[in-house]
This record gives C-alpha cells, sequence and structure tokens, in this order.
C-alpha cells in the first residue's frame, strides 16, 4: 500500500519536474524583461518560435545543443524586436507583445510549410538526437529515485542551475542592482549615469532568449517535434508564473513547479477510468492558474516603472 | 560692504556665464550669470517657474543651455550629461528624490558607482563600510540597511545628499530641500549644510523659502522670469526686500484681516472614529465645530490624523463612528456628492493628485463638480462654448495664468494650479471651506493670493477650516486654532493669544489639554 503511494508519488513530482521545465526558462525571461521596467506578454510567441526553430534545428543538424541555442537565438530576434518597438519607440508594450504573439506562431507555421514539404508538424527528432538524459539508467531499476530521475532531460538541470544564476545575477552583482534601479525607477538611475536604453534592450533580449529556450525545452526535450498546438498557452502561464512568483526567479521557480505539478496531475489523473471526461481534467492546470491569480496578484508588487515606456525630458 | 566686496577675497568654483536656454519660442533663461564660491551657500530665489530648477538641470547636465558658457574651477566644461557633472564633484539632490525604494539605503548611495570584489559581484561589506564612513564624517545618520520605503522623507533625503558626497562631491545643489520637510527637520537640514560647508562644501540651495534664506545662506541670487535681477548678502537684506525683488512688487507679509465676529455654529464633528489604511485608529473620538464668519486653523504636525480627519469629512474615507453635521445635516458616511451638494468645498492637499485631473484642460477642471448642471451640459451633452465663457469668467477674476481656457493642467505652474483649484471651489459658494495644505510649495505672490480668497470666505460669513503644517499661516490666517495630536484635539486658543512656544508644545503631545 505504502510503496504504491510511495510509486505514484514519485510519478507525480517526475512528470511535475519534467512539465515545469519549459515554463522555468520563459518565467525566468519573464522575470529579466520585468524587472527592467518592460512588460513582455510576447513570450508566448517567442516560446512558439523557439519550440520551432529547436524541432526544425534538431531534425536536421541532429545536435540539440545547438538546436536548443538556435532556439535562444530566434527567440532573442524577436525580443530585439520587443525592445526596438518598446524601448525605442516608446511602443505600447501589451499592444507589441500582442503583435508578437500572433507574429510568432505565423512565421512558425510559414517555415514549416517550406521546410517540411507543406506540413504545419515538423518530423520527429529521433531519440537519440533528443536532449540527453544525464541520470538515464544510473539509479537502481525500480527504485523511487530511477522512477523521477531516469528520464528527466539535461534541460531540467540546467533550467534548475538558470534559476540560480539569475538570482546570483539580480541580486549579487552590480548589473543586476542596476537592472533592478532601471526597472524601479529610470530617471533615478539616468541620474546616475547608468544608461536605461542599454540595459533595457539587453533585459528584453535576454528575455526572447529564455523563451525562446523554454520552446525548445518543449519540442527538444517533452515531445520530439513541433506543431502548432504545441505551446498553446504555456507562455501565458509563465507569464502568470513570473507574477505569482512576485517577478523573483525564486518566486518564479516555485510557481512554474505548482503549475507544471497540476499538468502533471492532469496527465497523472489521465491514466485512470475516471468518471471526468479527459477535457475536463487537462482544463486543470488553466483553473488553478485562475484561481492562483484571483488568489495572490493582488498581494505582490510589480517594479514600479513596469511597462511605463522611458523617454528623457526634452534637453534642446 | 556689497556683493562684490563680499566676495572679493573668495575661491570661485562655478562660473556660470551667459546662460540663455530656450524651450521653443519660451525664453526660460535670458543670459544669466552665477558665481559659486568655495565654502559658502548660494541660494537661489524665485517664483515657480522663475527658471531657477531649470539653470540647475543645466549645471547638472539634465538639459542643454542654448547658448553660454561654464567653468569649473577656472576650466572651460561641456557637461552634457550627469556623469560628467559628477565627474567634476558636482552632485544634485532633486526635489522629487531619486530613490529606489524597495533598495537598502547603501545599495541606493553606491548605485552606478557599486564596490565590487571578482567578476561585478557586489561587495557590500565594503559598501556599508564606506557609507557609515562618510555619513560619520558628515554627522548624516541613515541606517545603511533600511529600506527607503521604510524611513523617514528626511532620512531619505540625507541618503540623497549622502548619494552625492560619495560621489565625491565638491558642489551640491539642493533643488527646494525642505518643501517635504517639518519645522524641526528643516532646523537639522540647516545644521547639515553649516557641516558640509565648513568642510568646505559649496551649497546651492534653490528655494523661494525666505526665513530659510535668511538662515542658511551667504549669497543669494535672486531670478524673475528667466533674468538675473540681482545677486545680494543675505546678511545685509531683509526678507521683505528679498520677497518684493522676487515678486516684482511690495509684498506684505502680514495678512490683512479685520475684527470680526464669528456668527452661530455651521459644521461641528462628534465623537468621531477613523481607521488609515493600515486599520488603525488614527482619529479618535475627535470633536470640533466651525461657526459662520471664522476660519478655523487647525495645526499639527504631519501624522497626526489630519489626512483621515479630511477624508472623512469629505466623505474619501470610511467613518467608524460618530458623527458630523453641517446646517444640521447629517453628512456622516455620504458619497463625495451628496457632500458637496451640501454645500461643503475641499481644496485637497494634492492638488495634483485629487485636486485637478492634469491631462484636462483649465475649462474642464473649473466644471469638474458642476458638469451634469445647467448651463454646463444640456440633455447630458456637454456644452464647450458656455464652459468657456465660465473658465474665461475665472480665468480674468482670479488671476489665472496664461489666460487661455484650452490649457493643459499639467503645463500650469503649481501657484496657477492652486488658482484653479480656489477659483473652482470658492465659486461653488459653500458653506464650510476645507483648505488643506492650501499653500504648500507655493511662492509669496500666490500665498498672498490663497490667503486673501480664504479670508474673504470668512468675511462673507462662510466657515472656512484650514488644516496646515505651517505654524505661521496657521496663526496668521486663523480666528481660533485647534491643535491636533494622535488624532484628538489637544487644545483650542483664540488666534490673538497664541504663543508659538506654547502651541508648539501641544502639538508634541505636551502643555494642557
Amino acid at each position: 500500500m505504502i510503496d504504491t503511494i510511495l510509486t505514484n508519488l514519485a510519478m507525480i513530482i517526475a512528470t511535475t519536474l519534467m512539465y515545469s521545465t519549459p515554463l522555468v526558462f520563459t518565467s525566468l525571461g519573464g522575470v529579466i524583461s520585468e524587472n527592467s521596467g518592460v512588460i513582455n506578454i510576447g513570450l508566448e510567441g517567442m516560446m512558439v518560435i523557439g519550440a520551432f526553430i529547436g524541432a526544425a534545428l534538431g531534425y536536421f543538424i541532429g545536435n540539440p545543443w545547438l538546436a536548443f541555442i538556435g532556439a535562444g537565438v530566434a527567440g532573442g530576434l524577436f525580443g530585439l524586436l520587443h525592445a526596438f518597438a518598446c524601448v525605442t519607440f516608446g511602443a505600447n508594450q501589451i499592444v507589441s507583445g500582442i503583435a508578437i504573439n500572433f507574429l510568432g506562431p505565423g512565421i512558425a507555421l510559414f517555415l514549416s510549410r517550406i521546410f517540411f514539404e507543406g506540413a504545419t508538424m515538423t518530423k520527429s527528432i529521433s531519440l537519440d538526437n533528443k536532449m540527453p538524459r544525464p541520470l538515464n539508467g544510473i539509479f537502481p531499476e525500480g527504485s523511487l529515485l530511477n522512477i523521477i530521475f531516469d528520464n528527466q532531460y539535461a534541460t531540467v538541470y540546467l533550467a534548475l542551475i538558470m534559476v540560480f544564476l539569475f538570482w546570483f545575477f539580480l541580486y549579487k552583482t552590480k548589473y543586476g542592482l542596476r537592472l533592478i534601479s532601471v526597472g524601479e525607477h529610470p530617471t533615478a538611475a539616468d541620474t546616475l549615469g547608468i544608461n536605461v536604453m542599454k540595459i533595457r534592450y539587453f533585459a528584453v533580449i535576454m528575455s526572447g532568449v529564455f523563451a525562446g529556450f523554454g520552446g525548445a525545452a518543449m519540442s527538444l526535450a517533452i515531445v520530439s517535434n513541433f506543431r502548432p498546438t504545441l505551446i498553446s498557452g504555456h507562455g501565458f502561464i509563465a507569464l502568470a508564473a513570473m507574477i505569482f512568483g512576485k517577478w523573483k526567479p525564486q518566486g518564479a521557480l516555485l510557481a512554474c513547479l505548482l503549475f507544471g505539478g497540476s499538468q502533471g496531475l492532469a496527465v497523472f489523473l489521465g491514466q485512470f477510468d475516471f468518471e471526468i471526461s479527459s477535457q475536463l481534467i487537462s482544463m486543470l492546470p488553466y483553473v488553478i492558474t485562475i484561481v492562483v491569480l484571483i488568489g495572490f496578484v493582488g498581494k505582490s508588487a510589480a517594479p514600479s516603472a513596469d511597462g511605463i515606456p522611458y523617454e528623457k525630458e526634452h534637453k534642446n | 560692504m556689497g556683493y562684490k566686496n563680499a566676495t572679493r577675497s573668495l575661491t570661485k568654483v562655478i562660473e556660470m556665464k551667459n546662460i540663455t536656454k530656450k524651450f521653443g519660442d519660451f525664453v526660460a533663461l535670458d543670459s544669466v550669470n552665477l558665481d559659486i564660491f568655495k565654502g559658502k551657500v548660494h541660494a537661489l530665489l524665485g517664483e515657480n517657474g522663475a527658471g531657477k530648477s531649470t539653470l540647475m538641470n543645466i549645471l547638472y547636465g539634465l538639459y542643454y543651455s542654448t547658448s553660454g558658457e561654464i567653468f569649473i574651477n577656472g576650466e572651460k566644461v561641456n557637461i552634457t550629461n550627469p556623469n560628467i557633472a559628477i565627474e567634476h564633484g558636482i552632485g544634485m539632490v532633486h526635489q522629487h528624490f531619486m530613490l529606489i525604494k524597495p533598495f537598502t539605503v547603501a545599495q541606493n548611495i553606491i548605485l552606478g558607482r557599486e564596490p565590487i570584489s571578482k567578476m561585478s559581484v557586489l561587495n557590500m561589506k565594503k559598501a556599508l563600510k564606506d557609507v557609515k564612513e562618510i555619513s560619520e564624517r558628515y554627522g548624516l545618520y541613515v541606517d545603511p540597511n533600511a529600506k527607503i520605503e521604510d524611513i523617514s522623507v528626511s532620512m531619505q533625503q540625507r541618503v540623497e545628499i549622502l548619494k552625492a558626497l560619495y560621489r565625491g562631491a565638491e558642489i551640491l545643489i539642493l533643488d527646494e530641500p525642505t518643501a517635504v520637510l517639518t519645522p524641526q527637520e528643516i532646523i537639522e537640514l540647516i545644521q547639515i549644510i553649516k557641516n558640509l560647508t565648513k568642510e568646505g562644501k559649496s551649497i546651492i540651495l534653490i528655494s523661494h523659502k525666505l526665513k530659510e534664506i535668511k538662515e542658511a545662506a551667504d549669497f543669494c541670487m535672486i531670478i524673475r522670469r528667466g533674468k538675473h535681477i540681482d545677486t545680494v548678502v543675505v546678511s545685509e537684506t531683509t526678507e521683505e526686500e528679498l520677497a518684493s525683488k522676487m515678486v516684482g512688487r511690495e509684498v506684505s507679509f502680514v495678512v490683512d484681516k479685520k475684527d470680526k465676529k464669528a456668527g452661530d455654529e455651521i459644521f461641528s464633528i462628534k465623537d468621531l472614529v477613523v481607521k488609515d489604511n493600515r486599520n488603525i485608529i488614527t482619529v479618535d473620538k475627535l470633536n470640533l465645530s466651525v461657526k459662520k464668519g471664522e476660519i478655523l486653523g487647525l495645526a499639527g504636525i504631519d501624522g497626526n490624523g489630519q489626512t483621515e480627519l479630511l477624508e472623512a469629512i469629505t466623505g474619501l474615507r470610511k467613518i467608524e463612528s460618530g458623527e458630523i453635521k453641517i446646517n444640521g445635516n447629517d453628512i456622516t458616511n455620504k458619497t463625495p456628492f451628496q457632500i458637496i451638494n451640501n454645500k461643503i468645498a475641499h481644496i485637497p492637499e494634492d492638488r495634483q493628485k485629487r485636486g485637478l485631473v492634469l491631462d484636462f484642460d483649465i475649462s474642464e477642471n473649473t466644471i469638474l463638480e458642476n458638469y451634469y448642471k445647467k448651463p454646463f451640459s444640456k440633455k447630458g451633452i456637454l456644452q464647450y462654448n458656455n464652459i468657456n465663457v465660465y473658465a474665461n469668467e475665472l480665468i480674468d477674476k482670479f488671476d489665472i495664468r496664461p489666460k487661455k481656457a484650452s490649457k493643459m493642467a499639467r503645463t500650469l505652474s503649481g501657484g496657477n494650479q492652486q488658482k484653479v483649484i480656489v477659483a473652482r471651489e470658492i465659486t461653488n459658494d459653500p458653506d464650510l471651506l476645507i483648505a488643506a495644505q492650501p499653500t504648500r510649495g507655493l511662492d509669496v505672490g500666490a500665498i498672498e493670493f490663497v490667503h486673501k480668497s480664504l479670508i474673504e470666505q470668512r468675511d462673507n460669513e462662510k466657515a472656512v477650516l484650514l488644516i496646515s503644517f505651517e505654524l505661521d499661516e496657521v496663526m496668521n490666517v486663523s480666528d481660533r486654532i485647534a491643535v491636533i495630536y494622535e488624532g484628538k484635539i489637544v487644545g483650542i486658543v483664540d488666534a490673538k493669544d497664541a504663543e508659538v512656544e506654547k502651541l508648539g508644545l501641544m502639538m508634541a503631545g505636551g502643555g494642557n489639554k
């Protein structure tokens, strides 16, 4: 009896880790952008393009790491676009983000049709060319550690390392201090000689890079190809996780684990013969998102200058 | 002795020559000269919008001058951004603090010049040591680990000064430093300024408060509408002389007020209890009444329940218990709309937040309370012709400048913004006018105007409740003075019999009940 419970628990933990990973990358992207004062609801679109580029490069090149980096570059280009509109031209950040959310899937589909003989789905990457599984076969068969770690892809561990690196960067380095100051009070930062534009560009591009990683963590690890419905809202859930996590990397991680966990739970429950239709169960992550946001978002505080374009006063 | 003789033996650290600054067609500064001497306090006096801040923003590299030259220690410099100003030893404490609220004091001070160990990793140990060192050296006590959002305004100001000193500032620009301080804190600030000059720092003090200039400054340059009017040795001049040079006409400091007998009680508060945002009782069983034809001044130190009391009367905050009546009508917990219709008008504490819609023009702002009434509105459609006629009447009567009803409220100077509010509220012909901090941040000309308006209300047999942190103002304008302390009225005195020391004691919680 206890064995069964532990085994089931281990399985839920395993699926939680797996499903949280793309969210964690993307959420970190949101953290860095919004801490510099630029809202990025384009995470979804950036994730989609990352997922496509990751899957396509993974298929054609066969090296998952190169594909992963390519996905980051593609996301970063979208980030550059967002920065160009919002930082240089002071455009409305929500509108720019929405545009990117249309652009990402559109371009992904367009390229997919060109490179995969008109198909909207990329061809599957063979298991050997997917992300490696570092702890595969290390733990004895049937042990709890085996259940949890055996099938985890390298992206899972990379995501956890990245959370630590982001935390260290934001709170322990001078550039992190400056980045946060730009998101809180850009005028103050400017009067101290900090280059607001440069920092925001950096942050928004990095945000795209990590959303791209998030997409690739989906298409190169959890599944092995890209299809238009692959991301379906994960970018928005990552955004919600960032808010729920109070704009902090460590908070975002916990929130992503919660959302990933609810997804894992949905998958886990799916194997039983319930009287509840599977569609309802797969709604679980989204319902939890809404409930959590209603319950907690009021108490978390965004960076003061989040969403406000910075314009220098008329100098001339 | 004269300015020329007084400065003959001093070292010139800054020389600004023929500085002109145009914003489009508007000449903000017209060939202004300014000399700053080592170890001296140089005041910059002028009305709101005279060009004081513009001149300093040019010196600090936030604006470019249209023409003119700047010399620092005799060397010509081209200050195109704050970094260059900082390199030349210029530091600026802005009127609106430039602090990152969630950061600690130490983080704010080191921001942009962070001590690091390896690979850009912050060395907070060194930061704390550095901050402690300069804070002790200049007698500017701060808690380096406290977060900005948790410390008082005067402490925040010290952090700003430390920020400049940390960057090696030799010349410190203080932009309206006392606007946000209590009287006690102002005394402390003047002491800090004296300590700094003793250490050889030069101070530029932007202000329109004559008393402070008299107390703190060595020299005073007066600017009016972008033009350099005069530079004087402060010890050889009087406040009256400074004021008339600043405004361009004689200004009376004595509020001109006839003796007058007050009428019947018209407004009363009984056992009022109000809580603040943290759910703490801040107005505690307060009793107060105002009569027709009198100005009741409410004196007290900021944070003793004034804001909550004001919000309770005007319907902006829930009343826990107690009763407020005007003309015998109960207005407890009524909506602001109902309260306005009970003939209570309100000049709010924060004119930009509550007094005006900054992105509306003057004419729209004048009808905020009456927009739905005839002739401003017919069958739900705004009648802009009538609104403009009305607005222009007010502009003429209250001398609002510029004389243009379509001007956005945001673009007006503080004094003119306040005039729009005063015009709107008084023209509503209220039985009770509540004026909260009505002269905060205004220059002498505008202060005179506001005081005159309040007294006119009283002379017309209306009641006025004046809430102010400026004791001088309360004493000069009021007929009776009530002192509030910790949410209670701790004493009421006749203005004629009031003594500063006694009131000060009551405001601090001592004295008779």
